[in-house]
């Protein structure tokens, strides 16, 4: 039974999903290595930086999924940050898949042979491996994209994130009993906000609203859809493991020469094709589910901003009611002017930095896409073809005999 | 009823067809169809055909024309009722000693119909049963019968060497399904296409129409005749009543169709099996189901019918019977080979299982890449950038076309591979049952030895008794059982040793087709692999492009 112990390896990870991140010299973060304990992953976050608000040039602190949790939340109560769009908080490590698979594997171990078992074994390590290797790097994405922002990257916070050596669990704790959680819970029913809210007069942000609500059911459906397609292509992986597994036993069983020679080509040759098949389905998955789910949670940080702005929008229309009252009755209208002046700031504030932000994301978007959809194929072409090699290989081998 | 000219072709099978059995030489150039050969002997046994039962039993020779053969007169049996007495009509036979093949031959006419499984419970040596075709072109060669075994080898011999002069040319499709009838009596109809060079046919080319129940009849006669003395009879597809159904009520879905195609494929690759066999081409049977317009139909294997009960109650006694003999084997050949089809058998099933479990994936992945196909189109739809929007779109066109590769595919596992394997798991228990009828073989040997050994001692009592008058009526009467089993016991070795010798046979020709038959199958099944391989390079090639127009 693989142990869950200490899973401890160095990743160097190319993950593509955003582009032009860390190139900044002066804040550079990554995730070089990472341990699983039991549940918990215990991420060792690297920083070198050239900045003088930090005390060092370089350093590293271990750090759990709930800091980043924290992080994230602490952005997203920030009122200053309303404008931005505040990156996805990377999802919470689940081993769930790989760990059934592991016990199913396990309950099944009779019926196989010690070869088939050792081989099953072996693809749920990769199994286990791979989604170990994506945590990683979403959390990694997750510090990247605030270091290079020009305006989380000074975020105090953030500081103490990469720098405070100690836990950060009695920071986490304070921060739950502050804010409860009270800005999120907002932003869920925002939906109704936005579509049933006040009418949108600038242009850009109705095309915008338009799109990221239709968008984002697109690209959900898209995710669990290629999520269902990759689950499929792994099955066949693992049929092709089962065949070549009892092919091999047939091998025991005393045959006529030619025979034993063919089933020992065709055992051969499945082996080698599931491991590319796994690579398929391994590739498509970082490229493309990945992809897909990374920016259906981008989306929805862009859909916040928009709720933020229409909130914003809202409070500035009600100070508007508030100043045409007040004026009526003549009472508190210096007060009433003021906050709606400033409600009508916040407001434009928010719609600048808001389309900034918006196209920015935009830009980016599409090169990753781009990116990941270029790599896909070449990967896709790359694997046909090694197949295809084995394939008349084992062809050619058959017809000479 | 008159005789035919030699030209014509066996009779179709009017309602009084059963009866009408023409004999043909193999003198005659023409390549008739096997005439039953129980005609010219006098068909001492021979019943009126009740009714569904197919008395096309193929005791007939189905001799090819041969140059070597000396007479090129025709000759030509008139048409026997089922009241002709043969010998009458001997002047029909080639050779005189066919008479007495004929003789045994007729009496296992009755036999032969598919209610009764002639498992070695009483009648002639069964030896002879099929012998009769076989026989007649060994006589052919040399008129002397030497005795029946090794003339039955002998037969053998020469009809494998007919079979390899002809290189076995025959190709046999199965194609036009087509609904004959309405409700629940209705059934497809299957049309059977020959080509072949082969000189036991009367065409190179020709075309009739069967129903499954004839493949089952076809199947279970050649069962009943051959199985018992050792051959490895080739299994029929299997039925099934669920998927029947749907078919009779009319069900024009996408299961139905498969499993009609299914169905297709698997009368296909029984057919050619069978006449790939050297002795089961030559069985009138065989012939008759190729080439005969009309085909009596086969009741008796339906599953629910007294036959088919019967059948059952039968398998079970076998069932019992199997484990209470217990043998001794002498042959460790026979040992060590039961052991390998035994634990072949345990393999294959499970390889079968996978591949099945390969296929529902490969289906489960087709379907699950038309839906993301789907999706991804509409996310192209929704997508503002207009060359993202165009790429996703192209994304969704290319997904769209490996669906249907992943299903190509599907097919190609199951029908290639999955159902080689499924076919190999059911031929694996022909060959089992094989053994199993040596076993029987021997049991009834030994069980006559015992009854001889009885009757000896009986004999021996009888002499030391004391009653002079009632002693000679006695002693004479076990005199004859004692001969009676005797010959009995020695024919029990011989059949034993017939059975052993045509299994040994048998197991290296079958060991010798399924490499040649899974060798060409799995390449055939490797190259849509590499089809498949070959098109998803294709559609990634011509989606790169743009992806990197994306800009």
């Amino acid at each position: 039974m693989l142990k869950e112990g200490k899973l401890f390896f160095e990743i160097y990870l190319h993950f593509s999903l955003l582009v032009d991140l860390n190139n900044d010299a002066s804040l550079l973060i990554d995730i070089p290595d990472a341990l699983c304990e039991r549940d918990k992953v215990k991420f060792t976050v690297h920083t070198k930086t050239t900045l003088g608000t930090f005390q060092k040039p370089e350093f590293s602190v271990s750090r759990q999924h709930e800091d980043f949790i924290w992080l994230h939340d602490t952005l997203v109560e920030t009122e200053e940050y309303a404008g931005l769009i505040i990156p996805p908080a990377p999802p919470k490590p689940d081993f769930e898949s790989p760990r059934e698979k592991m016990h199913k594997l396990g309950e099944g171990e009779a019926s196989m042979t010690k070869e088939e078992y050792a081989k099953m074994k072996q693809e749920l390590e990769a199994e286990y491996l791979a989604v170990f290797k994506k945590t990683v790097q979403v959390h990694e994405i997750f510090l990247q994209r605030l270091s290079s922002h020009p305006v989380f990257s000074k975020d105090r916070n953030f500081q103490i994130f990469l720098e405070y050596d100690q836990d950060l669990s009695v920071r986490r704790k304070n921060a739950k009993e502050m804010f409860g959680g009270f800005f999120k819970n907002m932003v869920k029913t925002a939906d109704e906000v936005l579509i049933s809210g006040t009418k949108e007069v600038d242009e850009f942000f109705d095309q915008e609203k338009t799109f990221l609500l239709d968008y984002f059911s697109k690209i959900k459906d898209a995710t669990s859809k290629a999520e269902k397609m990759t689950r499929s292509h792994k099955n066949v992986a693992d049929d092709y493991i089962h065949v070549s597994a009892t092919l091999n036993t047939i091998l025991y069983i005393p045959l006529s020469i030619p025979l034993s020679r063919h089933l020992e080509k065709l055992a051969d040759l499945f082996e080698k094709l599931r491991k590319v098949e796994g690579r398929v389905a391994s590739d498509q998955e970082l490229k493309l589910t990945e992809l897909l789910r990374y920016y259906m949670r981008d989306i929805q940080a862009a859909k916040d901003l928009l709720y933020r702005r229409a909130r914003a929008l809202a409070d500035y229309e009600n100070a508007n009611k508030a100043l045409d009252k007040a004026r009526l009755k003549s009472k508190d209208v210096a007060q009433a002017q003021q906050h709606q002046q400033q409600c009508l700031q916040k407001f434009d504030t928010l719609s600048e930095s808001g389309k900034k932000e918006l196209t920015s994301f935009k830009g980016r978007r599409v090169l990753a896409f781009r990116k990941n959809l270029i790599e896909m194929a070449e990967l896709e072409i790359k694997h046909a073809k090694s197949n295809m090699a084995l394939l008349q290989g084992c062809v050619e081998l058959l017809k000479s005999n | 009823m008159t005789g035919r000219g030699a030209a014509d072709s066996l009779l179709p099978a009017p309602s009084f067809a059963p009866s009408v059995i023409q004999w043909r030489s193999k003198m005659a150039a023409e390549r008739d169809t096997p005439p039953l050969g129980s005609a010219a002997a006098g068909l001492a046994d021979f019943r009126e055909p009740e009714d569904g039962e197919d008395l096309f039993v193929s005791t007939a020779s189905t001799l090819e024309s041969s140059p070597s053969s000396p007479e090129p007169a025709s000759l030509q049996v008139e048409d026997v009722s089922a009241n002709s007495n043969g010998p009458k009509t001997a002047e029909i036979l080639i050779d005189d000693d066919q008479d007495d093949l004929f003789a045994e031959a007729t009496e296992e006419v009755s036999l032969d119909s598919p209610e009764r499984e002639p498992i070695l419970s009483d009648g002639p040596s069964p030896a002879i049963t099929p012998v009769t075709p076989t026989a007649l072109i060994s006589n052919r060669i040399e008129p002397k019968v030497i005795g029946v075994p090794s003339m039955f080898e002998r037969s053998l011999d020469e009809v494998e060497e007919e079979a390899g002069g002809d290189l076995f040319d025959i190709n046999i499709s199965v194609s036009d399904p087509e609904k004959v009838g309405d409700g629940m009596n209705a059934y497809m109809a299957y049309k059977v296409t020959t080509k072949t060079s082969l000189t036991i046919f009367n065409q190179s080319e020709f075309s009739v129409k069967r129903r499954f129940s004839d493949f089952l009849g076809l199947h279970s006669k050649l069962a009943s005749k051959y199985m018992h003395i050792g051959y490895i009879v080739p299994p029929a597809p299997e039925k099934s009543i669920v998927g029947m159904t749907k078919v009779k009520v009319g069900k024009e879905d996408l299961s139905s169709t498969e499993f009609v195609e299914k169905r297709r494929s698997a009368l296909e690759r029984y057919l050619m099996r069978t006449v790939k066999h050297p002795t089961l081409i030559q069985d009138p049977d065989v012939i008759q189901f190729l080439e005969s317009s009309e085909l009596p139909r086969a009741v008796s294997t339906q599953a629910l019918s007294g036959a088919g009960i019967l059948r059952m109650v039968n398998k079970a006694a076998d069932a019992v019977n199997k484990m209470t003999i217990k043998m001794n084997e002498s042959d460790a050949w026979f040992e060590e080979k039961q052991q390998q089809f035994e634990n072949l058998d345990q393999q294959l099933r499970k390889l079968h299982a996978s591949v099945e479990a390969l296929v529902c994936h490969r289906k489960e992945l087709s379907v699950n890449t038309a839906s993301f196909a789907r999706s991804a189109a509409m996310l192209g739809n929704s997508e503002d950038h207009t060359a993202l929007s165009r790429a996703l779109s192209q994304l969704a066109e290319v997904e769209e076309k490996i669906d249907q590769l992943h299903q190509e595919q599907a097919y190609a596992d199951f029908y290639l591979f999955s159902e080689l394997l499924g076919d190999y798991v059911r031929l694996i228990t022909a060959v089992k049952g094989v053994f199993d009828q040596r076993m029987k073989t021997w049991s009834k040997w030994q069980d006559a030895q015992v009854m001889l050994q009885k009757k000896r001692e009986a004999e021996a009592k009888l002499h030391l008794a004391n009653k002079p008058d009632k002693l000679q009526q006695a002693k004479d009467e076990i005199k004859e059982e004692i001969e009676e089993w005797e010959g009995k016991v020695q024919q029990g070795e011989r059949d034993f040793e017939q059975i052993s010798k045509t299994i040994r046979k048998e197991v290296g020709r079958f060991e010798k087709e399924r490499v040649k038959d899974f060798k060409v199958v799995i390449i055939k099944y490797l190259e849509s692999l590499v089809h498949t391989q070959q098109q998803l390079i294709k559609y990634w090639e011509a989606f790169l492009p743009e992806a990197k127009a994306i800009a």
